[in-house]
């Protein structure tokens, strides 16, 4: 039996750890993914899991934590944000190069430069090509439920995964939530039987060899083929999911997509208020739609060809600056999809939210206004947006 | 398992371990490692006194010992450090460029 409680985004994580039991947890505190370790640290205390904890000195000790156990045949788990995730980057390659399934709770912060402790997506898009599948969350229910859903997919396919959160805006509200029985969970995640480990006994086995040139490029091929039948594994998982829980996961989300001359393509928790907007115009007559991308790695193309393909006009929103003077990565990888659709949208960027900036339901309201001019005129004019920012040049001013 | 006899540089992707592991111990032997070296070790049995102080100090295991004395060092191993050859009290070893 289900039951009904109300949690914030980092106890829903570190509540559905306890439900696991993993055998390792190496991590470090940051904000806002501090309560994470130290809700489990309580649980570890109170004998409820039997999880080792190691507590480390730095990030970059985490995440060696967790491969040195994975690698020996353990259940690995950590949590970080923002520079903690930063400072795991020349592991993260490794993880994923020696194909070992960490599973990695991340609670979406801003990078520092100038310092911010806010939502935005710059530290989880900035390790977008270490190897890692990344799911995404809108609500603290889908965090928990990808949390679930996270081991099942990446120890099939031996690839680490980031279970991702809005900073705050989910991590530390406390929304209702339908927590799973723990022999549910248990049943659904399994045991990790790894064929291979270190500690296998009588096993001979070395891991992380050095890599030269005649075979790198082959080893990268197959660590792509991996993240290629990826996607089969995680709608598997999704709807095995929804048949325990009554609620199923796909690689994407759509809101009010099946006629929808207007979209916006948005990650996280914004997506919550976008669709409020949308359903606001949808009573004013407007045909506007979302489509939220639930799993950022491996890249949603197909999902999103289908999805966006009929419409008129897209705005694609990225929580995240890349600096490439031409849009955000969402917006990027977006474009370049639709690039194989026979029939195109109108398709500009919008980078929003970026250090904790707020996101209501005006904001959407201005972008489908001007998604809507697009869709009349036939003219984009200028495809790389910011939107909240004061600018001087704003003729409302 | 795949074994490590059965991979080398033509090797297709697929035949390849996942995260390239390695199933079985040692199979650095199977390795030229000493393909690059520079300088190399050219031993003088008649200066040598068996103290085998060369042995532990070489980082590569290069230097077998059988019955309590040392052999010729493995060159295909020996990557050319010249420890051998400093930490030697009887002048036994000496760094040289090998004849082409």
């Amino acid at each position: 039996m289900a039951v009904k409680d109300r949690m914030s985004g980092n106890e829903a994580v570190a509540y559905a750890m306890k439900q696991i039991n993993p055998d390792v947890m190496g991590a470090f505190p940051i904000t806002p993914s501090t309560e994470i370790p130290q809700y489990f640290s309580k649980y570890i205390a109170d004998g409820e899991v039997d999880t080792d904890f190691v507590a480390v000195e730095s990030e970059h000790s985490a995440m060696s934590t967790c491969i040195g156990a994975a690698a020996a045949g353990a259940r690995a788990i950590t949590a970080t944000s923002s520079a903690g995730l930063a400072f795991m980057w020349e592991l993260l390659y490794v993880a994923a190069s020696a194909r070992l399934p960490i599973t990695m709770a991340v609670v979406n912060r801003a990078l520092t430069g100038p310092i911010n402790i806010n939502n935005d997506h710059s530290d989880s898009m900035g390790c977008r090509d270490t190897g890692w599948i990344q799911i995404y969350a809108e609500t603290n229910q889908e965090v928990y439920d990808n949390y679930i859903q996270a081991m099942p997919i990446s120890e099939y396919l031996r690839l680490p995964i980031m279970i991702c959160q809005d900073g705050f805006i989910t991590s530390h509200a406390v929304e209702n939530i339908e927590l799973l029985d723990d022999a549910d969970v248990k049943g659904f995640v399994g045991e990790y039987e790894p064929e291979s480990y270190l500690l296998k006994k009588d096993a001979t086995l070395a891991v992380g060899p050095y890599g030269v040139s005649p075979y790198y490029m082959e080893i990268k091929k197959a660590q792509a083929e991996a993240m290629k039948s990826a996607k089969a594994r995680i709608v598997e998982v999704g709807e095995a999911y929804g048949r325990l829980s009554g609620r199923s996961y796909g690689m994407i989300e759509e809101y009010m997509m099946d006629d929808a001359e207007v979209a916006a393509v948005v990650i996280g928790s914004s997506a919550g208020t976008g669709k409020s907007a949308v359903d606001d115009l949808r009573e004013q007559g407007v045909k506007a739609g979302l489509v939220k991308v639930r799993v950022f790695r491996p890249f949603p193309r197909e999902e999103l060809i289908k999805a966006l393909s009929g419409t008129k006009a897209v705005a694609v929103m990225d929580k995240c600056e890349g600096f490439s003077a031409c849009g955000g990565p969402l917006f990027a990888e977006t474009r370049s999809a639709l690039y194989d659709a026979a029939e195109r949208p109108l398709m500009v960027n919008y980078v929003y939210g970026l250090g904790g900036r707020d996101v209501t339901i005006d904001t959407f309201d201005e972008i489908f206004a001007e998604l809507m001019d697009m869709a009349k005129t036939g003219e984009t004019g200028e495809t790389y947006r910011h939107i909240g920012v004061r600018d001087s040049e704003d003729e409302e001013r | 398992m795949v074994s490590a006899k059965d991979i080398n540089e033509q090797s297709t992707w697929q035949e390849l371990t996942p995260g390239a592991e390695i199933y079985e111990p040692a199979t650095s032997k199977m390795v030229n490692t000493g393909e690059w070296r520079v300088l190399t070790p050219f031993f003088n049995s008649n200066k040598c006194r068996q103290c085998l102080l060369c042995v532990p100090f070489c980082p590569d295991m290069s230097i077998p010992v059988a019955d309590g004395k040392r052999g010729k060092t493995d060159l295909m191993h020996c990557k050319g450090c010249g420890i051998c050859a400093k930490v030697c009290k009887f002048g036994a070893i000496t760094m040289k460029l090998e004849a082409k």
